[in-house]
């Protein structure tokens, strides 16, 4: 394992990219799929994180903490796209900024 | 006869009452019966009641109910009669039927009939509750009750624009007088506690002494007051311009009764004025002062009516120089002689103006003479009278006048002089308006002449007017009398001489033209001089500027409403950031979301910075 050594700061810098990517995905797309796909990075960007800081102190919670993670993620795509078909369903587009709906 | 003078002022509002609510539907033969007949039927009964006086000088007081009772303020509707109340009661009641008369001819063809006669009976029950009055306060209803009606009679052809300006200047140059006056009652109230005439003047008399600041403060007051109504300097403007009102309102309102009112205010609380002798002198110089400068003012003047009412301004202003100097009864005496000769001519001149087309301009009548004998003959007896030429009524009164006056120590032979000066110029303006209008080339034709209800009128006031001075009015129990001392008789000699001058001058300049003014008239001098007496001294100019425009300017400055503009504010800056809150909630989840990371990159940089300054 030994040549494994792996920085803890180049872990933290690759998730915080990812994290990045994932919340300038939210800010730029219109699509709702392509808004639950940056969803899912920002949060695999964060159980990367737990991971590797539970690597790096020989802790166990760090994976403890990514199990949760994935199953709210599990959870939130299952909500998520039931959602999505009702939005496709009732305004015959997943563009965001065309189902809105208020007048402010 | 005693207990029932209350009928005498309640017949013409009874009459004013019908007239207003039914008037339309009378014909206009049974509107004038009424008008007239209801002053005729006061007048009828005031000679009873006269009659009845000069037997048994039994001075009425008579009390109907309580007005309103109020903390130990309880004035009733009560009336006082002696004998000022009855000189001031035949002239309304007698000149004031004499000049209904002469409306229903000179009214006959105007469409609002019924209107005029309801205004014009409801003046004169209005002046009756002024002088029969027992209290201030009721006269105080009585004074604001005819200035409403000359307010209505100015305005009464209120299509021109003009009219109804004139009403309103009437009506708010008197008020202001009128406010002072209120404020005089209310001290004369708090320190007397009553406002009774009789039981104050005695009053007045047990707590104050002669010269006191108190009864000289409420004396000016009441001077106010009277200054306003009676078109004393500097509250005379309105009353110039009050002649656009009918002619006949001008005579009864505007010349014989109303503008006399101060006069009679001023005579009534005589006994108050004795505590004030500062408060008289003021009296006695405003009317010297008014009378000269209106006498000047009427010399330029070339509209017929407003001669008229300037020569009235500067009379009352004699009638105030009489009250100054204590000459009481001889004021009283001017304000009647004063009633009859001026009533006359102003009927004279609606006579003139009613023939005429309705022409104002002096120079556009003359040669009126031969084509107008009964208007003639009276502006002849009017002129003669108004310029107190020896045996008609105006010279028994103003001799009087004036002969007090010189007897006054101090200011006396002063105010005789200036008073001897304005008699002067009296005589020359009359008889300038005489010569003009009824002698040389005939400018405008008549297209009739008087009907009988003008004639009737005229002819009777005419006699009043030459056999006036002979009456013997009835106030010696009223007024405290004189010391019956003469001054000497070169005095009187020239008082007697003056007006025969004037009249002379007048001849000279007016009619044989021996006399050159032209020359004068066009030097640069003259011409300033001139136009600046046509104008009334400037004194309207003066006021405008000092006034109106300051006033109008305010107006317009607080149309804009600057204080609500601070609110106004508040407000702008809510909806401001109500727009921008609004703005931002806009749904777009991709707006909500960058917001948040650009809130979230302040707080982490903050939050930065803030540990590494701790650390």
């Amino acid at each position: 394992m030994d040549g494994l050594n792996i920085p803890l700061n180049h872990i933290l810098l690759v998730s915080s990219l990812l994290f990045s990517i994932g919340m300038l995905g939210l800010m730029i797309r219109r699509n709702i799929i392509f808004i639950l796909m940056s969803l899912e990075v920002m949060l695999n960007a964060a159980a990367l994180a737990f991971v590797a800081a539970g690597a790096h102190w020989g802790q166990p919670d760090g994976q403890v903490v990514f199990m949760l993670i994935l199953t709210v993620a599990a959870a939130e795509v299952a909500v998520g796209l039931g959602l999505v078909l009702q939005v496709q369903k009732r305004f015959k587009t997943l563009d965001m900024d065309r189902a809105n709906r208020m007048q402010g | 006869m005693s207990e029932t003078i209350w009928i005498i002022p309640l017949i013409p509002l009874l009459s004013s009452v019908t007239l207003m609510l039914f008037g339309s539907r009378f014909k206009v033969s049974q509107i004038g019966a009424l008008g007239v007949g209801s002053v005729g039927m006061a007048a009828l009964l005031t000679l009873l009641l006269a009659a009845e006086f000069m037997q048994n000088q039994q001075v009425i007081q008579l009390s109907l109910w309580t007005w309103m009772e109020v903390a130990g303020f309880a004035p009733g509707i009560s009336f006082y009669f002696d004998g000022l109340t009855l000189v001031m009661m035949s002239v309304i009641t007698g000149v004031g039927f004499l000049i209904h008369l002469f409306s229903t001819e000179f009214m006959e063809k105007d469409p609002s009939y019924a209107r005029y006669f309801a205004y014009l009976n409801m003046f004169v029950a209005a002046m009756l509750v002024l002088v029969m009055a027992d209290n201030l306060l009721l006269l105080y209803l009585g004074w604001e009750g005819v200035g409403v009606c000359s307010y209505l009679l100015v305005g009464f052809w209120y299509q021109h624009n003009a009219n109804g300006h004139a009403a309103r200047k009437a009506f708010m140059v008197t008020r202001i007088g009128d406010t002072a006056m209120a404020l005089g009652l209310l001290l004369l109230f708090t320190e007397l506690g009553t406002l009774d005439i009789q039981t104050m003047v005695g009053e007045a008399n047990q707590t104050w002494q002669v010269g006191d600041t108190v009864p000289l403060a409420a004396c000016l007051l009441l001077v106010c007051g009277a200054v306003g109504k009676s078109a004393q300097l500097p509250l005379h403007t309105w009353l110039p311009d009050a002649m656009a009102g009918p002619t006949p309102v001008s005579a009864l309102i505007h010349a014989a009764t109303m503008v006399t009112a101060g006069v009679y205010l001023i005579a009534r609380t005589h006994g108050l004025f004795l505590l004030a002798p500062t408060a008289m002198t003021v009296v006695a110089v405003i009317g010297i002062t008014t009378s000269l400068m209106a006498a000047f003012t009427a010399l330029m003047q070339t509209d017929i009516k407003r001669i008229l009412a300037y020569s009235t301004i500067s009379q009352i202003g004699y009638m105030f120089l009489a009250l100054g100097v204590g000459a009481w009864s001889a004021g009283i005496f001017h304000l009647m002689t004063h009633a009859f000769f001026k009533a006359l001519l102003f009927l004279g001149s609606g006579a003139i103006i009613h023939c005429l087309h309705h022409e104002h301009n002096i120079f556009k009548m003359g040669g009126l003479r031969t084509r107008m004998p009964v208007t003639f003959w009276s502006f002849m007896i009017g002129s003669a009278a108004l310029a107190a030429l020896p045996m008609t009524s105006g010279f028994f009164s103003k001799d009087q006048i004036l002969l007090q006056a010189y007897q006054l120590s101090d200011i006396g032979p002063g105010l005789w002089m200036a008073g001897l000066l304005g008699a002067l110029l009296t005589a020359i303006y009359s008889f300038r308006l005489v010569f003009v209008v009824f002698f040389g080339k005939a400018n405008t034709e008549p297209d009739k002449d008087t009907g009988w209800r003008m004639a009737v009128p005229l002819s009777v006031l005419c006699f009043l007017a030459m056999v006036g001075g002979w009456f013997m009015i009835p106030v010696t129990e009223v007024f405290p009398v004189g010391d019956g001392s003469h001054p000497a008789h070169w005095v009187e000699y020239v008082s007697i001489s003056v007006p025969i001058f004037g009249v002379l001058i007048a001849y000279l300049i007016f009619y044989s033209g021996r006399l050159k003014i032209d020359g004068l008239a066009n030097s640069g001098l003259g011409k300033s001089l001139g136009q600046f007496w046509l104008s009334g001294w400037g004194i309207d100019w003066l006021y405008d500027r000092l006034f109106v425009r300051p006033y109008y300017g305010l107006a317009n400055l607080l149309k804009g409403e600057p204080v609500d503009a601070i609110y106004g504010l508040i407000v702008a800056l809510n909806q401001t950031f109500n727009h921008w809150l609004s703005v931002a909630q806009s749904g777009r989840m991709r707006w909500y979301l960058a917001s948040m990371v650009a809130g979230l990159i302040l707080v982490i940089t903050l939050a930065a910075n803030l540990s590494e300054g701790v650390l």
